[in-house]
């Protein structure tokens, strides 16, 4: 009854009183008032009216609300749905919606996408595997928008914001956003500040849904929608932009760097491939940020490899570790001149162990030299030399691809480095550890008794002239923390058995130690005093084990200091 | 009965976008009383996130943070025990044992934590005992194969620590404890 005679008399009255206000009231009236079933019966007599109304009438608010109530409605239960197809309310939907639209030719632009927004959620609603109505949607939307340029009433932007964001959380998954093949093209239409809010609520999406993004061709879509993050668009600087705000931004590029990963080495070598190509259009300001996370999945890809045997009759073209190591030396030479030389450095050094792990001595020492270079060119603030110089002790103590001359070489210069540090109490600290390059467990061949001495002896001259230049700075000679730390190095070698050190030699340095602390012209050190202590302690613990360890140490005496 | 959180190495984001899911949802705020960080976090995201679990927030500088302030070492003390805290790229050689007892010796504490091999170890010798919890990520390292995340909790009761490490093994939490009891300090007088 409702369908045949009320309705049509209703509207009938609504078209006729031709009086804008009235007309919307008592539209949304009806929409409000009748239920939901009844509407997607009389949608086609319904939209009708649409048309026929004031063009002055919201008419946006008024399709915009009974989608809403419709979405609501298919929402509530599943049953509902067929009805929705038997009544083929989205053909209709939309073509009431593009007719609206042509008749009124001034609706600004947040109608327009008001208009598709509200369709759009309809549809993902009432109709969530049909990807092809929603891009439909986004097509109509793009096709009323074109040629009007960039949006930039705001509230128009927020629309369109929210337009493309009910995809992302409906599929929670940006692959099948990326089906919709007008989705970029909607993107277009935004401001670049909007185009960038767009980018990092896409990698959200991906973050929080842990989407993995397994193929090159993926990422090149990605990319292209990101793009406002990537790299500067055409014309625009991004002065304005807060740099809080973009070092944000390129972290969550970097986060999304992550999320790439396929465990076939050849595809996996593409994205590689895909995600470098790209990045080097971001320029100086944005690959400090973006190199780092495709080293680190490019040396994953590496150890992947590693486990896998060289097929001597392979392809030439086939993933190896090799062609990684090339493409690794390319990527992080990209942040030459930037400058970001330990950061650069760092990376050279990561390099030269997985290099080391693969059993390339010349890729190894490649890598070495130019973290070298980098070192004697590049880095001359002191704090950051301690660090670099503590990084290339550490990674050459660990490798074991160098043969005798190119390990000489670079060890040679690292004892160098270490003796030229400013401050006299940091090349003492550095000299002696690269006594530990001297010394590798597990590789008899690699334990050079004698060199380890000498490193250690050139500490201990390096102490003593620190104490001396203390003396003639300041009048008292300063802590004797530097010679306990060396005290502690001796013990180390002589029980890992190096037999250039001696009893007597740690007997001569515990008299020294003693001597200095006692003297009037050092200033007490509770700290170094505690550190002697322990370290006395530590003595005493190991002659109390007996056995071999206990017999080693039985004869270092040690008389505490008498108050 | 004090509860000190220690991990570290997370490297977001250069090797790991985020801490896994199922930490996250264990980590909440106002249950830990301190945390103790290893350091490379390595960005202010993460050392806010952390600072909204606890306020009290330690951190020690790894190679690759961001905010070059983080001291290189730290003491504090907990209790009846003397913390140590350093990232661990400085003892060289990495991951030694008898090298990191001499930074405990240097440092005079009862625990030392260091990070930087992201291997999860807890050695007990007659000093104390030096922990290393390891990847909170399972982020990449040159030094450790097939790291898992993992990170530790330290129940402090008295001369009592449990330790707590919680690893993430093929996608479930697997937790084991270590017990250690200090002995009274016999200090000789000076």
């Amino acid at each position: 009854m409702y369908k045949d005679i009320v309705l049509p008399r209703v509207l009938e009255q609504v078209v006729n009183c031709k009086d804008e206000l009235a007309q919307f009231y008592l539209m949304d009236c009806i929409i409000q008032v009748f239920p939901d079933e009844y509407h997607l019966q009389t949608l086609d007599v319904l939209l009708g009216a649409c048309p026929q109304l004031q063009p002055s009438v919201d008419i946006k608010t008024v399709l915009s609300q009974l989608m809403e109530r419709l979405s609501h409605y298919a929402a509530s239960s599943a049953e509902v749905l067929p009805e929705f197809l038997q009544v083929e309310a989205f053909a209709k939907l939309s073509n009431a919606i593009g007719r609206v639209i042509e008749a009124q030719p001034d609706m600004p632009t947040l109608g327009v996408v008001t208009l598709y927004s509200s369709l759009l959620t309809f549809t993902l609603h009432v109709h969530p595997d049909r990807l092809d109505y929603a891009d439909q949607v986004l097509g109509a939307c793009v096709r009323k928008l074109s040629g009007k340029g960039k949006i930039e009433d705001s509230k128009a932007t927020k629309q369109v914001v929210a337009l493309l964001s009910a995809p992302l959380e409906k599929y929670n998954d940006i692959m099948t956003a990326l089906k919709l093949s007008n989705y970029p093209r909607v993107l277009e239409y935004l401001d670049v500040p909007t185009i960038r809010v767009m980018a990092t609520v896409i990698i959200q999406s991906i973050m929080k849904n842990g989407t993995r993004i397994s193929t090159s061709d993926k990422v090149e879509a990605l990319f292209e929608l990101i793009k406002g993050l990537i790299k500067d668009s055409d014309g625009t600087s991004n002065d304005k932009l807060d740099e809080d705000d973009f070092k944000e931004e390129q972290n969550s590029v970097a986060r999304l760097i992550q999320m790439f990963y396929n465990d076939d080495p050849e595809e996996m070598l593409k994205i590689i491939e895909t995600v470098r190509k790209h990045i080097l259009a971001g320029g100086p300001k944005r690959l400090p940020f973006t190199v780092p996370p495709l080293v680190f999945c490019s040396l994953k890809l590496v150890r992947q490899l590693q486990g896998q045997e060289e097929n001597p009759f392979g392809d030439d073209a086939s993933t190896t570790p090799k062609k990684i190591f090339q493409l690794l030396n390319q990527i992080i030479e990209t942040l030459s001149g930037i400058p970001v030389p330990e950061l650069a450095l760092q990376l050279y050094l990561q390099c030269a162990e997985a290099a080391n792990d693969c059993e390339l001595e010349p890729v190894a020492y490649e890598f070495f030299t130019q973290a070298y270079i980098l070192y004697e060119e590049e880095i001359s603030d002191s704090r950051a030399q301690i660090t670099c110089i503590h990084l290339i002790i550490g990674t050459l103590q660990r490798m074991h691809v160098f043969g005798v001359e190119n390990r000489d070489t670079l060890t040679h210069k690292a004892t160098g480095y270490s003796a030229k540090l400013l401050k006299k109490p940091d090349q003492c600290r550095a000299v002696y550890a690269c006594s530990h390059l001297f010394w590798v467990e597990d590789h008899d061949n690699m334990k050079d008794g004698e060199r380890v001495l000498l490193c250690l002896k050139r500490a201990l001259r390096i102490a003593n002239a620190a104490q001396q230049m203390a003396n003639a700075a300041r009048g008292s000679t300063g802590s004797v923390m530097l010679f306990i730390e060396i005290l502690n190095k001796y013990l180390y070698f002589f029980e890992k058995g190096n037999p250039q050190i001696t009893v007597a030699s740690i007997q001569s340095l515990i008299e020294l130690i003693m001597n200095e602390m006692q003297s009037d012209s050092t200033t007490s050190d509770p700290a170094a005093e505690a550190f002697l202590a322990s370290t006395m302690r530590y003595v005493q613990f190991q002659k109390q084990k007996g056995g071999a360890v206990g017999e080693k140490y039985e004869p270092i005496k040690y008389e505490p200091i008498k108050a | 009965m004090v509860l000190v959180l220690a991990l570290g190495d997370l490297h977001i984001p250069h090797r790991a976008p985020d801490l896994p899911a199922k930490f996250k949802s264990m980590l909440v705020p106002g249950k830990i009383q301190h945390i103790i960080c290893t350091g490379n976090l390595s960005i202010k995201e993460v050392h806010d996130y952390l600072k909204t679990l606890c306020p009290d927030l330690h951190i020690t500088r790894g190679e690759y943070d961001e905010d070059t302030r983080y001291p290189e070492t730290k003491t504090l003390t907990i209790g009846q025990f003397k913390l140590g805290l350093c990232h661990g790229h400085q003892v060289i050689p990495w991951g030694d044992l008898d090298s990191l007892a001499m930074l405990q010796r240097q440092l005079d504490v009862d625990i030392l934590v260091t990070g930087h091999t992201h291997q999860f170890t807890a050695y007990k010798h007659e000093g104390g005992v030096v922990i290393n919890p390891g990847s909170a990520t399972g982020a990449y390292s040159s030094i450790t194969y097939d790291v898992n995340p993992s990170f530790v909790l330290m129940d402090i009761d008295g001369l009592r620590v449990v330790v707590y490490v919680y690893e993430l093994i093929d996608g479930e939490v697997k937790v084991d404890k270590i017990d250690f009891k200090k002995t009274a300090s016999i200090h000789t007088a000076h």
